[in-house]
């Protein structure tokens, strides 16, 4: 099974992102910023990208315009993972070509749900 | 499948408090001036503490920072000014949500009327009622037959969605039949396999409500026609649209090219136990290394040639390994000078003074359990400078200089020792008044004395020349205290003054106290390491020097001084005789001002020791701070100077 | 609440005090002791003791165990015994308790014994070196007599002064 590339800029969330996971079985790979994580979606394609919106260096929906311009991440979910509950960042993350999102705060239970339901 | 999510809490309560020093240094760096880049990273830290409280259920901080990091958006998308009583609110926020963290963390007591005073000016300055938004779903219990028309985009997919999940999803919800329609699809020959040409005409019986069938397409809208209706109703509604509240407008993110943050290029979080340990090994392959040495010395060197050169390399390489290690449990000192313009500036309006605060070289790095003791000694230095040092501006306008007064924070390697300056452009140390004020307080001295003695009396216990006594300094835990914690990190203070121009706090500190800079000597076939930071000459007494005072034990005269002589021997209760003095050698050393002179048999060499724990397996002995393992591999005890100036100073007393 | 087959647990086997039935044996003058092998780190030989001020006799120093500060005890000169020599045959047990490390010089490691519980009596009221409070027992094998020691109350108990009176609970 590919792997989760989790890009958050907070440590704690990252944390919990990659327990939960790989509690479940899934194999998970971290990034602090949007920057580390396209240096590291471009060495190894990843089956899932969770990125959270608001990072240094690069943020999150630069990250996955970014991707989604990548031939390897064409048709790869990309999800956002995002506090605001406004439709503006979900609408530009879509526009960018984000799959779908998360909205903070969430708890392990939802965060495995979304992920299985975009794993299928 | 549950999680605890109280083990990411040490994480989170680090991160947090790490988000609120940075918070609190670019909120004083935006202070009036332009805001720009760094509005945006203080909005991103009250965002990240905002985010990760709420899913680690901190409620009360969520809430708390949902106003910080309302009032920030507004300033970085303009709709607000970036004013100085809006950072100022914004500071003593970051002080209350402090407080709240460590009563989240430590469970301790919650200063309520800070927290409470901020929120409501908060609340206030932000106008109206921010709340945070609050989702209230409505669930009718009757399942209800939908029907839905789903007719994905051709570009559905690379979006990375997919309309078979969808319908996955779907079916959770309740009973779901499926039609699929190839009516939109081309031929077979055209079709292309990056697009999506399949509609979809669903049933589906469920007691969700429609907003809830409506979030299982939510990702999709737009990429869709969609359609949702209760089979019962009679016309399609008017329009599909989610609208949900929109609290606050946000602005397009901006990049933020090349922007310089601390800790990003790919770190990890160690505890400090894994590079303690690290740091133990170390010291075990430097004790190893040197024994090796030893015994190689003892070598015919050209026998052994090679095994030699080898043992060289092993040197050069343990070496390298030590201050690698040693660079990992290194701090910039940034983390303690990004204390002070907070400080510096409430400490000035609160005095009535202009004070602009410099520093110079934030990113010298040192130990941490250094950075963590340095912190208390240049917090009464600055305070000192601010109060003591710094004129009203009137006072300094009426002497020529600038109106704005200047202390400056300078750190600086110098070889093994960090130099810490504080530095002022104030009036200076007042000579007369001093010697004055240490005449009042018992203090022996006189106006013979040089300048550099006269600033040594700042040091003597006690000593403090606040006319008043001001909540800002001069309460009595003065001088003698910052010199003594100096001390016991190994390091000393050194003072320079010059009226009316200002004046200069220097301290000089290891670079690590995990190594120590030794003194061996011998004593009764024992070796002793001294700190070297405590040793100030060694010297063999000729008869004439030594005294015999009633009561007060031997005195040696050094220099015009007559310092206290203790017989190490005698002191430890070794055996063996004490040699006659003349052959004897006194080392003298000094701690908080205070000198003696320690007789011993011989002086053996300088030598960097690793320092030991000597608690670990045994107990406290007094005047001694540790032991350390010899080349030899033998035990060697670190003597503790100070402590043996103080209880020497004690019996002597008594 | 789920009432699952998972929970057999073994209660019969955590709750038996596990009293100590393998004891290093050793001598003290013309006595011999036993302590709980669990309880030994390791044998050594005496080595080098650096000397420590304002120590007892009968603590000897510390030594150097493999980067580790250890203090050596003289049982011999803590009881009194007649003669204390140190030379090549001299044996120090390294001991592991109250997670601490403390070596015992002694007159000599005998063997490892095993006792049943039958084996075993209450302690008498009889003067050995050691304090009664501090024996568990007497161990009897064929014609040898043990005196049991709580090897960890007697290290971490006042008279022997290696420990902080802080640090002893």
């Amino acid at each position: 099974m590919s792997r989760i590339l989790a890009v958050d800029d907070s440590s704690s969330m990252r944390q919990m992102v990659a327990f939960t996971l790989s509690s479940a079985g899934f194999d998970v790979v971290e990034a602090p910023d949007g920057a580390v994580a396209l240096a590291l979606a471009q060495k190894e394609k990843f089956g899932l990208v969770l990125a959270d919106v608001n990072m240094p260096n690069m943020d999150g929906i630069s990250l996955v315009r970014a991707l989604r311009s990548l031939p390897e991440y064409k048709f790869t979910p990309l999800l956002m993972l995002t506090t605001e509950s406004g439709p503006e960042k979900k609408q530009e993350g879509k526009a960018a070509g984000a799959t779908g999102w998360l909205v903070k705060p969430f708890n392990p239970e939802q965060l495995l749900n979304t992920v299985k339901r975009v794993l299928g | 499948m549950s999680i605890d999510l109280a083990q990411f809490h040490r994480t989170f309560f680090e991160e947090c408090f790490e988000g609120i020093d940075l918070m609190e240094r670019d909120l004083l760096r935006m202070g009036g001036g332009p805001g720009g880049e760094t509005v945006n990273a203080v909005f991103r830290a009250a965002h990240s503490i905002k985010g990760g409280a709420a899913t680690f259920g901190f409620a009360a901080i969520a809430s708390f920072t949902h106003h910080m990091e309302t009032l920030l958006d507004q300033m970085r998308s303009g709709t607000r000014a970036i004013s100085d009583p809006a950072v100022d609110l914004l500071l003593r926020a970051t002080d209350a949500l402090r407080s709240l963290l460590a009563a989240a963390r430590d469970g301790e007591p919650l200063d309520t009327a800070r927290v409470a005073g901020a929120q409501a000016a908060l609340e206030a300055f932000l106008g109206a009622a921010d709340a945070p938004e609050s989702t209230a779903v409505a669930v009718p219990a009757v399942e209800q037959a939908y029907l839905i028309r789903f007719v994905p985009a051709p570009d559905l997919f690379r979006s990375g969605n997919d309309p078979l999940l969808i319908l996955r999803e779907l079916a959770t919800l309740g009973t779901l039949e499926t039609r699929l329609d190839l009516d939109t699809a081309p031929a077979f020959a055209e079709c292309d396999a990056e697009s999506c040409h399949m509609a979809w005409s669903l049933r589906l019986l469920s007691s969700h409500s429609r907003a809830e069938l409506q979030e299982v397409f939510a990702w999709v809208e737009g990429s869709c026609e969609l359609d949702i209706r209760l089979e019962s109703a009679a016309a399609p509604p008017a329009a599909v649209a989610t609208t949900g509240p929109a609290v606050h407008a946000v602005a397009a993110p901006t990049p933020r090219p090349g922007e310089h943050t601390v800790g990003d290029g790919g770190s990890i979080r160690v505890g400090t136990d894994k590079i303690d340990a690290l740091m133990n090994l170390v010291g075990e392959l430097i004790i190893t290394q040197a024994m090796l040495a030893q015994l190689a010395g003892a070598l015919d060197p050209v026998l052994n040639e090679k095994l030699l050169a080898g043992l060289s390399q092993l040197d050069r390489n343990t070496r390298l390994l030590q201050e690698a290690v040693m660079s990992t449990r290194m701090l910039p000192i940034d983390s303690v000078f990004s204390r002070f313009p907070r400080l510096v500036r409430d400490l000035a309006a609160k005095l009535g003074k202009q004070v602009r605060l410099t520093t110079v070289g934030e990113s010298t790095e040192l130990d941490k359990s250094v950075i963590e003791k340095i912190s208390d000694p240049l917090n009464h230095l600055v305070r000192n400078s601010l109060d003591h040092g710094i004129e009203s501006p009137e006072a300094r306008s009426a002497a020529g200089k600038d109106a704005v007064g200047t202390v400056t924070l300078k750190a600086a390697h110098q070889g093994d020792n960090i130099l810490v300056e504080v530095c002022d452009d104030g009036r200076g140390l007042d000579r007369a008044r001093i010697l004055a004020k240490a005449r009042e307080q018992g203090i022996a001295c006189t106006d013979a004395m040089s300048d550099a003695e006269v600033w040594q009396l700042i040091f003597a216990p006690g000593f403090s020349t606040a006319d008043r006594v001001t909540d800002v300094s001069g309460r009595g835990v003065g001088m003698d205290v910052v010199k003594k914690n100096i001390a016991a990190l190994g390091g000393s203070v050194e003072l320079h003054s010059s009226a009316g121009r200002g004046s200069r706090t220097v301290i000089r500190l290891p670079l690590t106290l995990a190594i120590l800079d030794g003194m061996s000597v011998g004593v009764s076939g024992e070796i002793f390491i001294l700190p070297l930071s405590a040793v100030i000459e060694s010297l063999q007494p000729q008869a004439e020097q030594v005294k015999r005072v009633v009561h007060q034990g031997t005195v040696v005269r050094v220099r015009n001084e007559y310092l206290p002589l203790v017989d190490l021997r005698q002191w430890f209760g070794l055996s063996g005789k004490s040699r006659p003095l003349h052959e004897a050698i006194a080392v003298i050393v000094e701690s908080e001002g205070r000198k003696l002179a320690l007789q011993v048999d011989e002086l053996v060499g300088q030598q960097q020791v690793v320092i030991k724990s000597l608690e670990a397996n045994y107990r406290r002995i007094r005047g001694v701070s540790g032991a350390t393992i010899l080349g030899d591999g033998r035990v060697s005890l670190i003597l503790d100077v100070g402590a043996i100036v103080r209880l020497f100073s004690q019996a002597q007393a008594a | 609440m789920s009432t699952t087959g998972h929970e057999s647990a073994k209660p019969t086997e955590a709750a038996a005090p596990a009293a100590p039935d393998e004891f290093l044996t050793f001598t003290l003058g013309q006595e011999e002791y036993g302590v709980d092998i669990l309880k030994v780190q390791e044998i050594r030989g005496y080595d080098t003791v650096t000397r420590i001020p304002e120590a007892p006799d009968f603590i000897k120093g510390v030594i150097n165990l493999r980067g580790t500060i250890v203090p050596v005890v003289d049982m011999r000169l803590k009881f009194h015994l007649a003669s204390a020599e140190y030379n090549e045959f001299t044996v120090m047990i390294i001991l592991n308790v109250a997670r601490r490390v403390v070596g015992m010089v002694v007159d000599g490691v005998s063997d490892v014994m095993q006792l049943s519980a039958e084996q075993i009596r209450p302690a008498p009221e009889f003067g050995s070196s050691v304090n009664t409070r501090f024996i568990t027992g007497i161990g009897t094998l064929e014609q040898r007599m043990l005196i049991l020691i709580d090897i960890e109350k007697l290290m971490s108990s006042q008279d022997m002064a290696l420990m902080d009176s802080v640090a002893i609970h």
